[in-house]
């Protein structure tokens, strides 16, 4: 019957042990201990299902096929080895381009020759089944692709990261979703290549449309809903070709993705359906927010700050994207081992929405050689606040803000925060009283009496109070 | 292969990826991102697959090589961007 299906043995075992190497791949990622190990299954694992392709197929083809990889591999290669690692959720997001280019293409090559790929019957029809796996796999890639060039974009600041509102937009993507489902049901019947043509189309155009009204702060959501997406459509074009390392990789990557947003979701406890219906920090935005009244605030100097620094027990830092931004990373871990020199302990605190990613900021510390067991994450820190001496914001606004706690009219409400008001000192790095987070409401952490506003550019300032720290 | 094993091997990974994803430390979860980016591309077989016929200079063997390189992008940055962010991360040597 199918083609595919008269695989011998060792080509399916194969693939079998490729799928396994992806699973173990991942399970390297438990603890940085093990995961470079880890990444080097995914190596071995890809090299055994591309070389097992390579040998069950036309060898003849070999000189362009290699032509082919070499050329993608270089750009690759040079792309991972040049990128900073401040941009690693616009690379992240390109990538993701790339899975959905590929899947459509692929699904492209298996509708205009299915004999190759051993879908069609002797009559030249494609199999039923085959026809559904296609048609959803197309529609999947075009979505990923699309969906990530705008995400890609957006991060990328070649687009605003505001969301675009259209009028009756989720009538339109309703309908257009509704659309696609129609034709590949009724490509079943029927596989004229006007409907395979029209599901990719309309499959480009509702990747687009759903991106376009989401905001910059939910960035991290979508960029792990992309991941997921093309992990799908890799597992779709896995039923397509009966190839259980496609299938087992896709499962695996949508589920990775799924679950990245789902973290992502619940740290700023939003729901995913609200992500995805697009438009949060328009209205913030539009309204400008009530009028804001003045109260007293303390403004202290690098000196004050180093001064205070030294003599504290415990020192936590808690670094938001706007470290990142003013490439403070550096000199931060510099004022950190100065501090450690003095006795003191330091420690980091890493919201899950702190970076554009998930684990962004995490990567950004490790790069400023930050040892990862200082790391900490929200819940097993939060508790330490009480007992630590000066909290140091750098950075950072709304995962420090009591509101989400407290005020149930906050945009924030319910969002898990760090207790920072618990510390006994709490410094707070930002360059002006104007600014708010991305949420655009105002933090009572400013105005407690144990703050001291440091007002300065991250980088300016930290470097200050490492001066000061060496006199 | 049927279609039910198929959809069997589908469904366990299904449920091995959620426990395995869920064993992933958040400190790696960006490390996570870009190598499921990387395997993800073992879409690469069906390029592979499109782009074989030998002598026959089609639109579908052309579409085939665009995809292996785009895949082959992904392989190769994918992994590599990875085991650079990984070789960061570093335990306290004090």
């Amino acid at each position: 019957m199918h083609a595919a299906s008269a695989q011998p043995s060792w080509v399916m075992l194969a693939y079998l042990i490729s799928g396994v190497f992806f699973i173990l791949a991942l399970r390297g990622l438990s603890s940085p201990a093990t995961s470079r190990r880890g990444n080097r299954f995914g190596m071995a694992g890809m090299l055994i299902a591309v070389v097992t392709t390579v040998l069950t197929h036309e060898l003849a083809s070999l000189p362009e096929i290699l032509g082919a990889i070499v050329i993608g591999g270089g750009v690759g290669w040079i792309t991972a080895r040049r990128i900073a690692m401040t941009d690693m959720p616009q690379l992240v997001a390109a990538f993701h381009s790339l899975v959905g280019m590929a899947a459509v293409l692929v699904a492209a090559a298996a509708f205009l020759e299915p004999e190759n790929f051993g879908i069609a019957g002797p009559d030249g029809l494609i199999h039923t089944v085959s026809r559904i796996e296609m048609g959803l796999g197309i529609a999947i890639g075009a979505i990923t692709f699309s969906g990530s060039v705008i995400a890609f974009l957006k991060l990328n600041g070649n687009m605003s990261g505001a969301p675009i509102l259209l009028p009756a937009r989720h009538i339109i993507n309703l309908g257009t979703l509704a659309a696609i489902l129609g034709l590949i049901a009724y490509f079943l019947t029927d596989q004229s290549p006007w409907i395979f043509w029209t599901i990719t189309a309309l499959s480009f155009l509702i990747g687009f449309l759903l991106i376009i009204p989401i905001g910059g702060a939910d960035m991290p959501v979508v960029v792990s809903m992309l991941n997921s997406y093309s992990g799908w459509a890799a597992a779709a074009m896995g039923f397509t070709l009966q190839n259980s390392a496609m299938i087992i990789t896709g499962a695996l990557v949508g589920s990775s993705g799924a679950i990245l947003s789902y973290i992502m979701c619940k740290a700023m406890n939003r729901s995913f359906v609200s992500v995805i219906a697009g438009g949060f920090g328009a209205e913030a935005s539009a309204a400008g927010g009530p009028a804001k009244e003045q109260r007293p605030w303390k403004r202290g100097s690098a000196e004050d700050a180093a001064f205070l620094l030294k003599e504290a027990e415990q020192v936590i830092i808690v670094p938001g994207y706007g470290m990142a931004v003013a490439q403070a990373q550096h000199i931060l871990r510099e004022m950190a081992d100065l501090l450690k020199k003095e006795g003191v302990r330091v420690k980091y605190a890493i919201h899950p929405v702190a970076g554009r990613m998930p684990g962004h900021m995490n990567v950004l510390l490790a790069e400023a050689n930050v040892p990862y067991d200082e790391v900490f994450e929200l819940e097993d820190i939060n508790s330490e606040f009480a007992q630590t001496d000066v909290a140091f914001i750098i950075g950072a606004n709304d995962v420090v803000n009591p509101a989400a706690k407290t005020d149930k009219t906050s945009p924030i409400y319910g969002m898990p925060v760090f207790d920072v008001d618990k510390a006994k000192t709490v410094m707070f790095i930002k360059r002006s009283m104007g600014g708010v987070g991305y949420a655009g409401v105002d933090n009572d952490v400013f105005y407690m009496d144990q703050t001291m506003m440091l007002l300065a550019d991250a980088k300016k300032m930290v470097e200050d109070i490492v001066k000061s720290l060496q006199l | 292969m049927d279609f039910i094993s198929i959809l069997s091997i589908f469904v366990m990974a299904c449920f091995v990826g959620y426990y395995v994803v869920w064993s992933v430390t958040p400190a790696l979860h960006t490390p996570l991102m870009a190598v499921t980016n990387a395997i993800s591309s073992v879409i690469i077989v069906g390029a592979l697959i499109a782009a074989s016929p030998a002598g026959d200079w089609g639109v579908a063997k052309i579409l085939g090589l665009v995809a292996v390189a785009l895949a082959s992008v992904n392989i190769f940055g994918g992994f590599a961007v990875t085991e650079r962010m990984l070789a960061m991360y570093k335990k306290k040597d004090r």
